[in-house]
């Protein structure tokens, strides 16, 4: 692993001992999807496995007051667990509320750095009010401390962001627990785009078809989705609005239709087109498909275009060298640079938030792994070892890859941390998870 | 039927076609079902436009192979015969590697069969070509058969 590790805030001695080094975690939480009002039922299943280099201890006391405290709790938990950066300390015993007196000595002696606790109260309207601490047991004061209020329904939501404020406190880096993840779910022969939150919870279905959806990528506002899908017997590209549930092809030229990127200020989308023989780049507007521009002229195929995150420029797939690599190109022509040269196959380029770590999918000895290329250094890491790992996509805060995975025969939704240590994996029973893809910082 | 065995019996019937295309093909025509084979109408289940309409590709490949350019010519000069009649060229892959890059292989398989139906007089405005990739297999397992089956090109007219 050549990855640099980001910069903690916080760099005091934690207290991660060669006790846990090799330490395999594996926790298991079997969840029912919550069910909403046209919210798919499916029964979801987390493994998580591996240990960040750095754990910081922290302890998160059951919230006091009402029932939904320890649910609260539990939420907080298995997201900072998932991130595998944290290592949780046992509050059993403890019955903390928003004004108690924390001993942080005592928390310091349980193996500590930090503890979480807080107050639910169910007001007379039905909402509840959540008052949340964070207590830093070394320097012995407060952290952090906030208060929501919201439904029972937004209970959930309310647990991610209080993740989120101790992962950014404790951290240094921006949470996103309280983001989504879109997928596509194949059950039989139905195909559903669906939204979940970034923990694969509360799954809500966005389109339904008989026909194949592929390659959806999220506006950077986070309220539309591009897809491609079949169901006009061909691949055509739709833009589809999240809140509104309105959606309009805005790419159906003569030919194929796919591989919808948005530009980071989400005016624009970049598509590929067969309209002019084989799969090139073209640009066009996101709204109206208006002002439609040739970006790449090769003989061969250039597609899975994604624009850098100053927008200048597109890293895409092209097998103009003879086998698929990885291209950078800017926007008004020029001559591409190519970009990856390990192996004959590397393809589906994500790059990092930062712009400094290009993921591509690159097969080794036949089987399909997710890697990541250091665009400074040029040096490669491989992050999984599957044998047919797809669609990989950085989470808002280039901690986390999510990308598809084939377990037993069957598609599951995979995550592994951006050095590769911590894995999890999230099936669905009764279904095939594909082309997962995280969404932006909610906003 | 095996590959080969499904190719040279194409290779037959096109042959006998172009010997014989205006004679009716066998005797049992009589008998009020037509084998109909020597039909040139891709409505017609019996005719050999609608029961001989996939091309298949080699692993990594996308050329047409010899074993399939009179299928391809006979299909060619069928569209060169009737230039109302349009069709789309639909290419397929293998399950293996990521959805858009198999979107664009699948492409250049049904490019391949429409430049030789453009070579044979066929109008581009006659033809679409369009790519499935791996999302609409035909053979749903993953041994070397059900590989090879997927790597195809269909033509599919339409009406």
């Amino acid at each position: 692993m050549t990855l640099d590790r980001p910069h903690h805030l916080l760099t005091k001695s934690k207290t991660f001992s060669l006790a846990f080094a090799g330490w395999l975690l594996t926790s298991l939480i079997a969840v029912i999807a919550l069910c909403h009002t046209g919210i798919a039922q499916a029964q979801l299943r987390v493994d998580i496995s591996g240990t960040g280099a750095q754990q910081y201890p922290v302890a998160i006391a059951d919230f006091s007051g009402d029932a939904a405290g320890s649910q609260i709790a539990e939420i907080i938990r298995a997201d900072l667990t998932r991130s595998g950066q944290f290592n949780l300390i046992s509050t059993s015993g403890a019955a903390l509320n928003v004004d108690t007196t924390i001993a942080y000595d005592e928390w310091r002696t349980r193996g500590a750095d930090f503890i979480a606790y807080g107050t639910v109260v169910r007001l007379p309207d039905g909402r509840f009010e959540i008052k949340y601490r964070l207590g830093d047991t070394v320097k012995r004061g407060p952290l952090d401390g906030v208060s929501f209020s919201g439904t029972e329904k937004e209970l959930r939501r309310i647990s991610h962001q209080i993740a989120d404020r101790i992962y950014e406190k404790i951290t240094g880096i921006k949470g996103v627990f309280a983001t989504r993840i879109a997928y596509v779910l194949k059950q039989g022969k139905t195909y559903e785009l669906q939204i979940a939150d970034a923990d694969g919870q509360s799954p809500q279905v966005a389109l339904r078809s008989r026909e194949p959806v592929i390659s959806p990528a999220w506006s950077p506002d986070g309220t539309r989705l591009a897809y491609v899908s079949f169901e006009s017997g061909k691949p055509v590209v739709y833009v589809h609005h999240l809140t509104t549930s309105k959606r309009s092809p805005v790419a159906n030229y003569k030919g194929n239709n796919s591989a919808p990127a948005w530009s980071p200020d989400g005016n624009t989308l970049a598509v590929v087109l067969t309209r002019d023989g084989l799969s090139q780049i073209y640009t066009l507007g996101a709204n109206d498909g208006a002002n439609l521009r040739r970006v790449t002229r090769s003989p061969l195929i250039d597609t899975e275009p994604t624009f850098a995150p100053d927008g200048r420029s597109i890293y895409f797939t092209s097998d103009r060298s003879g086998s698929p690599q990885i291209y950078q190109t800017g926007l008004d022509g020029g001559e591409p640079r190519r970009i990856s040269f390990s192996g004959g196959y590397n393809i589906s380029p994500r790059i990092s938030p930062d712009g400094k770590t290009l993921l591509t999918v690159t097969r080794r000895d036949g089987s399909y792994r997710i890697a990541s290329l250091n665009l400074a250094t040029g040096a490669e890491s491989l992050l999984t070892d599957g044998r047919d790992d797809q669609s990989p996509s950085f989470a808002p805060n280039g901690m986390q890859v999510l990308y598809a995975a084939v377990q037993g025969g069957r598609s599951v939704l995979a995550g592994v941390s951006s050095d590769g240590r911590v894995r999890q994996t999230l099936s669905v029973l009764n279904g095939e998870i594909r082309e997962p893809t995280w969404g932006p910082f909610s906003q | 039927m095996s590959r080969i065995a499904k190719g040279l019996t194409i290779a037959v019937l096109a042959a006998s076609l172009a010997a014989c295309s205006s004679v009716s093909l066998d005797d049992k025509a009589g008998a009020g079902g037509a084998d109909g084979s020597g039909i040139l109408d891709p409505f017609n289940p019996q005719s050999i436009l609608a029961k001989q309409r996939s091309v298949y590709f080699d692993f990594n490949s996308y050329s047409v192979s010899e074993q399939y350019r009179s299928l391809v010519e006979t299909h060619g000069k069928y569209l060169a015969s009737a230039p109302q009649q349009r069709v789309i060229i639909e290419g397929n892959t293998d399950a293996r590697g990521g959805s858009e890059y198999n979107l664009a292989l699948g492409q250049r398989r049904a490019e391949a069969v429409r430049r030789m139906l453009t070579l044979l007089g066929v109008s581009d405005t006659q033809v679409e070509t369009i790519s499935f990739g791996k999302e609409k297999p035909k053979a749903l397992g993953s041994s070397d058969a059900d590989y090879a089956e997927n790597r195809r090109a269909d033509f599919n007219y339409k009406r």
